[in-house]
């Protein structure tokens, strides 16, 4: 086990780092002028030069890549020579942009994100998992056949398309729901948490009908599997109500496929759903990732990189984790 | 413990010939037991009229091969296949219940604590996630009303009872840490729990090697004298059969085509095909260096031959004269408690034994 925890740690780290130098490496071949951008429409050749000099754009390369790695374990200063500020430790850098600190704009843009996740988690997993069972309980039967008809359509309606629907139906038509509004990034706020979940509930829905598409499927496909294999029938054979042969025999034996896919999608959705953000004007870290990217602005795009790449490798340490604590017969080693 | 069980059962089935006396109706009594699977190509005739009966303390053996519906008829007495597209028909008496139209919700409770069953291969017939202690002592909880220590004391008991070293620490491991012999023994631990009266084992030494057969044969059949129960063990090895078994049912095409004592199946066999089993045997003193298989293939279940199933491999069918074999469907004709399904008479037959 602590084997395991430490090798994972390390591969984490070295990723991290492949992740980190790679972005760094196509933002500097990248047509982009983050200089250029960050000193504004009506500039002189000597402006520039000068902001390249405040971005630390003039020294070398691997300079700059090892004063960026070096933020991350201490504080540094940041800024040309004379005019510099202190970036305190996690140091991110500072937006070419606004010149903030990349932590605070992280720390902003998180809650946004964590709050549209955990909501589209749980009502995806609920629905997938749910409604997948629900027609490998009842294969071939007219529900199994809607079920699995409704999981092709959802799958393939893309976000924008059930994002706006949704908006313009619960929105602009019956009035149920307010619009999207950037005061409330998590239930504890002052406007609590039924204002939460309202100002959330739309984007959830979108997710939720795009990823309980696939739940639907893998679970049913897993579970009919599962309901087929010798141990069900012994399960039966021994006198279990059918409810304990459903679901403490069949499920758990069934449901490992979907902790997989579960791990990944959390991982993926927790870097920021940016379509998801952009459609519903939620300022999470993919809407800020987007912006960033357009405005040449390195150090966000950056920061926000590595943390995508740092949720993935983090959610696939726990799909492991949570694999041994499902099946016996894998050992962490 | 065992002693209460058993007055309870008994006292619940008024009608079950528990001592197996002859007044009293069989302790099971299967009467033209059928099982039809429609399936998009037609409808699969896995079990065509079985009648059987059996007696506690006895061993059934149900021989046939792959796909000769021996475990489609195993499934059908234990219900298993209610719920399930299979059309079962015909009647299973069985301490006064019909298995065969019990509901699902009268025939949980028979499942386990009065039939038991052992399947054939126990790796995958055991749940992998599961301690074995935990999915033996789950089987005792089901029927017994019983704390979870003393459910394992239970289990612990059996399984030192099947002859598991150390039960006390195996209980916590899991099938994937047993071996193939263990493995099995684990699965009749949990099929004996509760001390079914009848014992179904479908294939129960197949997925194991030849010296683990012979200890996992000899502890069903002590296990089986211990609480005289009445087993049906089905197999396609008649070197099985002929060392458990007291009646011997030869199953071809989901019918039964020989029946009777297992020494006048293996000594005065009266169907053709029973007799291409038995010279299909290798045997260790033959000069022959090849096996003598059943030319042909079995019958599509989807598709039976209007005359006899056996008739298209059979090799005498012209000793029965008139195209009876291919035209005429032969009963099952019982002599002396040895039945057989076959035009050919008791002298044809003695003829083609003694020519082989």
């Amino acid at each position: 086990m602590m084997t395991f925890i430490l090798r994972r740690t390390g591969s984490l780290v070295l990723l991290l780092a492949a992740v980190s130098f790679i972005t760094f490496t196509l933002f500097q071949l990248g047509p982009s002028d983050p200089a250029a951008a960050a000193c504004g429409q009506e500039c002189t050749p000597e402006r520039v030069a000068e902001a390249r000099v405040a971005l630390g754009m003039d020294q070398p390369f691997f300079v700059q890549y090892a004063d960026y790695i070096r933020g991350l374990f201490s504080s540094r200063m940041i800024g040309a020579p004379g005019a510099q500020t202190l970036c305190e430790w996690p140091c991110l850098g500072k937006s070419f942009q606004t010149n903030e600190n990349v932590a605070d704009i992280i720390g902003r843009s998180l809650p946004y994100t964590f709050s549209m996740a955990i909501g589209a988690l749980v009502l995806w997993t609920i629905t997938g998992v749910g409604l997948g069972l629900l027609a490998a309980l009842r294969k071939g039967s007219p529900v199994d056949k809607f079920i699995v008809g409704a999981a092709s359509v959802g799958v393939s309606l893309p976000i924008p398309v059930t994002g706006l629907f949704l908006l313009l139906l619960f929105v602009n038509q019956l009035h149920l729901l307010p619009f999207t509004t950037n005061e409330i990034s998590s239930p504890f706020g002052p406007q609590g948490p039924g204002a939460w979940v309202a100002n959330y509930l739309l984007p959830w829905i979108a997710l939720a009908v795009l990823f309980s598409a696939s739940y639907i499927r893998v679970t049913r496909t897993n579970m009919i599997e599962t309901f087929g294999e010798d141990f069900i029938r012994t399960a039966r054979a021994k006198g279990l109500a059918p409810r304990t042969v459903t679901f403490k025999h069949g499920v758990r034996a069934g449901i490992t496929p979907v902790v997989t896919m579960l791990g990944m999608d959390i991982g993926l959705l927790l870097g920021g759903a940016v379509l998801t953000e952009q459609i519903f004007s939620v300022p999470g870290l993919g809407f800020t990732a987007v912006h960033a990217a357009i405005s040449g602005d390195l150090p966000v795009t950056m920061a926000i990189t590595m943390l995508a790449a740092f949720f993935v490798i983090v959610a696939n340490v726990v799909v492991d984790l949570a694999y041994a604590a499902i099946d016996p017969r894998v050992r962490l080693q | 413990m065992t002693q209460l069980n058993i007055t309870a059962k008994t006292a619940s089935a008024p009608a079950g010939g528990t001592a197996g006396g002859p007044a009293t109706a069989p302790f099971l009594e299967v009467r033209d037991l059928t099982v039809k699977f429609p399936t998009d190509d037609g409808v699969v005739s896995a079990v065509n009229g079985m009648d059987f009966s059996l007696e506690r303390g006895q061993t059934l053996g149900i021989v046939g091969e792959s796909g000769s519906g021996k475990s489609v008829t195993s499934q059908a007495l234990m219900g298993l296949l209610k719920g399930t597209s299979a059309q079962v028909t015909g009647q299973a008496m069985f301490q006064g219940k019909d298995l065969v139209t019990l509901p699902e919700s009268a025939m949980r409770p028979l499942r386990g604590r009065n039939i038991g069953m052992i399947f054939q291969d126990p790796l995958s017939a055991l749940h992998p996630f599961y301690t074995v202690g935990h999915q033996i002592a789950e089987a005792y909880l089901v029927h017994n009303k019983a704390s979870k220590k003393q459910a394992r004391a239970a289990a612990v008991d059996m399984l030192g009872r099947v002859g598991i070293p150390s039960p006390e620490q195996r209980y916590d491991e899991y099938p994937h840490h047993f071996s193939g012999g263990m493995r099995q023994r684990a699965m009749i631990a949990m099929a004996l729990i509760c001390e079914p009266e009848l014992l179904i084992a479908d294939e129960p030494t197949t997925a194991l090697d030849v010296t683990v057969q012979a200890q996992i044969l000899d502890l069903m059949s002590e296990l089986q004298e211990e609480t005289n129960s009445a087993l049906i063990l089905i197999t396609h090895d008649l070197g099985v059969v002929a060392e458990v078994c007291d009646n011997v049912l030869v199953m071809y095409g989901g019918q039964c085509v020989e029946s009777g004592p297992v020494d006048q199946i293996f000594y005065d066999t009266r169907h053709p095909y029973t007799l291409g089993l038995l010279n299909s045997m290798p045997t260790l003193n033959s000069a022959s260096t090849r096996l003598n298989p059943i030319p042909g293939q079995p019958p599509s279940l989807l598709d039976l031959p209007k005359g006899c199933i056996f008739s298209a491999r059979c090799q005498y069918t012209e000793l029965a004269g008139d195209g009876i074999c291919a035209s005429q469907r032969p009963e099952l004709r019982v002599e002396d408690g040895h039945g057989k399904r076959c035009h050919l008479s008791g002298p044809q037959i003695i003829t083609i034994r003694n020519s082989r």
